[in-house]
């Protein structure tokens, strides 16, 4: 434990190109690029399976199936196949970030009561109106917990990626496991840890913050159907 | 016996459901808790086997303080039977009636042969025995909450709006067949309703609730018809409780002589009608003196449906009265055994016979 | 690509497998029987809810490779010890399932709740008699999601040295045979499939009361 402390005390860890606002800093890095690049490609897709209702059949048994693919062997083959680099990496965080988002937002749009589409096609939007100002409001909530569950995939991800040469948290552990020097693994999972946590945090207020409040589950039927309380 | 003595039940959040409640239900009669909404009659029932606990007072069945001991073993020994029959989803029809029995500890075996028994008691096809109980109608559910409720042969039945959720009709045949069970078993049912019919039809002894958990009358359902403690009660038995009152006087009725003919033989008769009975005698409809004067054959063709019958045997001045009002000739037809014709009733009879009830009434 | 080396190791890959399986398993039994007793309170207080719905989602938060290494020194365990491992997928099963667990049992009709307390079940025994056979169907559900996630997290043990076909990996990436990489993909591909089917079939047969009628309606 000491030793552990004395890591995170000692000044040479928190510069340079090892420190740990560098290696912060690139977990963060990898995190949003591939998170932006999976959101630009899976979000648009969603919207529209999700509005027109085709092919989301296919969708859902996707994602579902690609929860099975073991991410370290997607990652490994990656690296094997395209050499060392940002690319390889970045290219299987995305595309383990695409199921997530794109089962969220086909979920989110699908989800939208079909009376309320109906009411705003009747009140004279077109195809187009409907889905920006009506079905994309009402489905945020799942659409954001698909980023939600995406972000968590790819920081774990990320982590493992240190393991094929990438940057980031990760290094502390595989760079740490092959000398040894376990305060230095410690270090870097406890960093590791906090850092998925707070960007939960973080999202999950960005969820409560961009969700419009009509939507939250109101006061009344907030708690669940509870059994009578007399009953002994 | 069951008795409540000055039992208040007050919740947490300070609502007083039932304030003070001095009741005597007695043993092998029908006692119907009824009232409107909110005036603590369910809470009432749900104590005697206390899924709620009372705050104040204490009930005690044959004697015995409801609290002492324990609550689950208790249950075990009233029968229970509630507005959605709140069967168990994952056993079959058959499990579901014999749980109360496994409970007790009986063989699966026994039990299931016990279950098998009630069903057949209570008018369930043997072949829904494997069914589940999202595969039955709402009547044969609460059915099946019937029997499961008898199951162990508790001396005590509660009924918690068993047949409110049903449709009328089945309401109805629900409603008949539980006075046919209670006639054989004779069992001490507590039932609670919002419905004042029911509760008239039902009841031995009738306990009408007001708001605020305070009874208003408890008495003999033709004694709350004919008369009323206050204002609430009386509002609350609603209109033709005159009407509805006569079915709980039974009086002897003069028989008029009725003329029959049976289909295939000539009307007969002075009258402008004719009864048309079949070979034991049971009515069949009526004959207008003109299609068969001519005497020519009665033929179904003829035949004018007839009004309501009255059972001399087990019949009410209510009865006889609307089989006479029914009636197209105006003569009620009056019945006995298995549905033979034994004479006529009129309204004038009946209204007679009401004027005698009430002087020896008066008079006692 | 050398295919050759699938035919001349199909005696470490079947090792491999038996020794995956179980390190995925064991977590999954492990994983529900901590995690019914955990639900079951979760559902007696607010409270206990509210801490155990935050603990497990913090928990499942957690990067896997990072409560891996972080675990020996909580456990005061070695590092290879394969301990570590199945407690790590331990952790995420129950995070997955006391969550899912409470909200089936609370959405166990209270009405029949009240039935089976009224007919004089003990509070214990309406638990295992009623409560929970009605939670199975969703029970099953995230059993499956669990089991799934379990066969691919296994493979991250081998970053640290740990056992199951995730070694496939390290050795094809060390030694560049990416058949010996597809085959560990594909292999943990098919176990995960399998196992899906088989809880899915399972869950099916012990709960032949959820087919029936208006309830198979509502499976869509």
């Amino acid at each position: 434990m000491n030793a552990i402390v004395e890591w995170f005390t000692d000044p040479a860890n928190w510069t340079g190109p090892d420190g740990v606002p560098t290696r912060l800093g690139e977990h963060l890095f990898y995190t949003l690029l591939a998170l932006s690049i999976a959101a630009l490609i899976a979000i648009p897709i969603g919207l529209w399976i999700g509005h027109t209702g085709r092919g989301g059949f296919a969708v859902v048994s996707l994602a579902n199936s690609l929860r099975a693919l073991p991410t370290f062997g997607v990652l490994v083959l990656l690296a094997n196949s395209f050499g060392i680099g940002l690319a390889p990496p970045i290219v299987a965080l995305v595309v383990l970030a695409i199921p997530p988002v794109l089962a969220g937002t086909y979920a989110g749009v699908q989800a939208v009561d079909r009376a309320i589409v109906d009411a705003a096609r009747g009140m004279g939007m077109g195809e187009r109106e409907i889905l920006t100002r009506v079905e994309l409001p009402n489905g945020l909530p799942l659409i954001i917990g698909g980023l939600r569950s995406a972000t968590l995939q790819i920081i774990a991800t990320a982590t493992i990626a240190a393991y094929v040469a990438l940057g980031g948290l990760g290094r502390y552990i595989i760079d740490g496991l092959s000398v040894r020097d376990f305060a230095e693994m410690a270090a870097g999972s406890i960093l590791l840890a906090l850092l998925a946590i707070v960007t939960d945090l973080v999202l999950a207020g960005l969820q409560r913050a961009l969700v419009s409040p009509g939507l939250r589950p109101a006061q009344a039927s907030r708690p669940r159907p509870r059994r009578l309380r007399a009953v002994a | 016996m069951i008795e409540f003595r000055g039992v208040t039940k007050r919740f947490p959040d300070g609502t007083v459901a039932v304030d003070a409640l001095d009741l005597t239900v007695a043993d092998g009669c029908v006692t119907v808790f009824v009232g409107p909404s909110g005036c603590g009659k369910t809470t009432s029932l749900r104590m005697i086997n206390r899924m709620i606990e009372p705050t104040g007072g204490t009930i005690l069945i044959d004697g015995a303080d409801i609290m002492a001991g324990d609550a689950a073993r208790m249950r075990r020994g009233i029968g229970y039977v509630m507005q959605q029959a709140g069967l168990l989803p994952h056993r079959s029809i058959l499990d579901n009636i014999a749980t109360v029995p496994m409970l007790l500890g009986w063989s699966k075996a026994r039990a299931r042969a016990r279950a098998a028994e009630l069903m057949e008691i209570v008018g369930l096809a043997p072949e829904t025995a494997r069914r589940y109980p999202n595969q039955l109608s709402g009547g044969q559910q609460q059915r099946v909450g019937v029997a499961r409720a008898l199951a162990a042969d508790p001396p005590i039945l509660l009924m918690d709006e068993p047949f409110s959720a049903v449709d009328p009709v089945v309401r109805e045949s629900l409603q008949d067949e539980l006075l046919r069970l209670q006639a054989e078993l004779g069992k001490t049912i507590v039932f609670v309703t919002h419905d004042i019919d029911e509760a008239v039809k039902l009841g031995d002894k009738v306990a009408v609730f007001r708001q605020g958990g305070h009874l208003a009358q408890y008495d003999e359902p033709g004694h709350l018809l004919a008369r009323p403690a206050d204002d609430f009660v009386d509002g609350f038995v609603g209109r033709d409780r005159g009407y509805r009152g006569l079915g709980f006087r039974s009086h002897r009725l003069p028989l008029g002589e009725l003329t029959t003919t049976s289909l295939g033989s000539p009307a007969v008769g002075n009258g402008a009608w004719t009864l048309v009975v079949d070979d034991a005698s049971r009515p069949q409809g009526w004959c207008a003196r003109r299609d068969g004067a001519d005497g020519t054959a009665v033929t179904a063709e003829h035949l004018v449906p007839g009004g309501t019958l009255y059972d001399v045997t087990s019949g009410s001045l209510r009865s006889a009265l609307d089989a006479a009002l029914s009636s197209p000739s105006g003569q009620g037809v009056a019945v006995a055994g298995a549905g033979r014709v034994v004479g006529s009733v009129s309204a004038d009879d009946v209204l007679a016979a009401l004027a005698s009830a009430r002087a020896e009434e008066a008079a006692a | 690509m050398n295919w050759g080396w699938i035919p001349r190791n199909l005696g470490l890959v079947a090792e491999l497998t038996v020794e995956h399986s179980w390190l995925a398993l064991l977590p999954l039994l492990l994983g529900l029987l901590i995690s019914v007793p955990l639900a079951w309170l979760a559902t007696r207080t607010p409270l206990a809810r509210s801490v155990l719905v935050t603990a497990t989602g913090l928990l499942y938060t957690v990067p896997s490779l990072a409560l891996i290494v972080m675990l020996p020194l909580l456990l005061g365990l070695q590092i290879l010890d394969p301990l570590n491992l199945v407690v790590a997928l331990t952790i995420y099963t129950v995070a997955l399932l006391v969550r899912s667990i409470a909200d089936a049992l609370d959405a166990v009709p209270s009405v029949v709740v009240a039935a089976a307390t009224a007919m004089g079940y003990t509070p214990l025994r309406r638990f295992v008699a009623v409560e929970m056979p009605l939670a199975i169907p969703v029970t099953v559900a995230g059993l499956r999601v669990a089991a799934v996630s379990n066969m691919s997290l296994v493979t991250v043990g081998a970053i640290v040295g740990l056992g199951g076909l995730g070694l496939l990996f390290t050795d094809g990436f060390q030694r560049d045979i990416p058949a010996e990489i597809i085959t560990g993909i594909v292999v943990v591909l098919v176990l995960a499939l399998i196992v899906d089917a088989l809880l899915l079939v399972v869950g099916r047969l012990i709960t032949p009361w959820a087919r029936t009628g208006q309830a198979a309606g509502r499976q869509r």
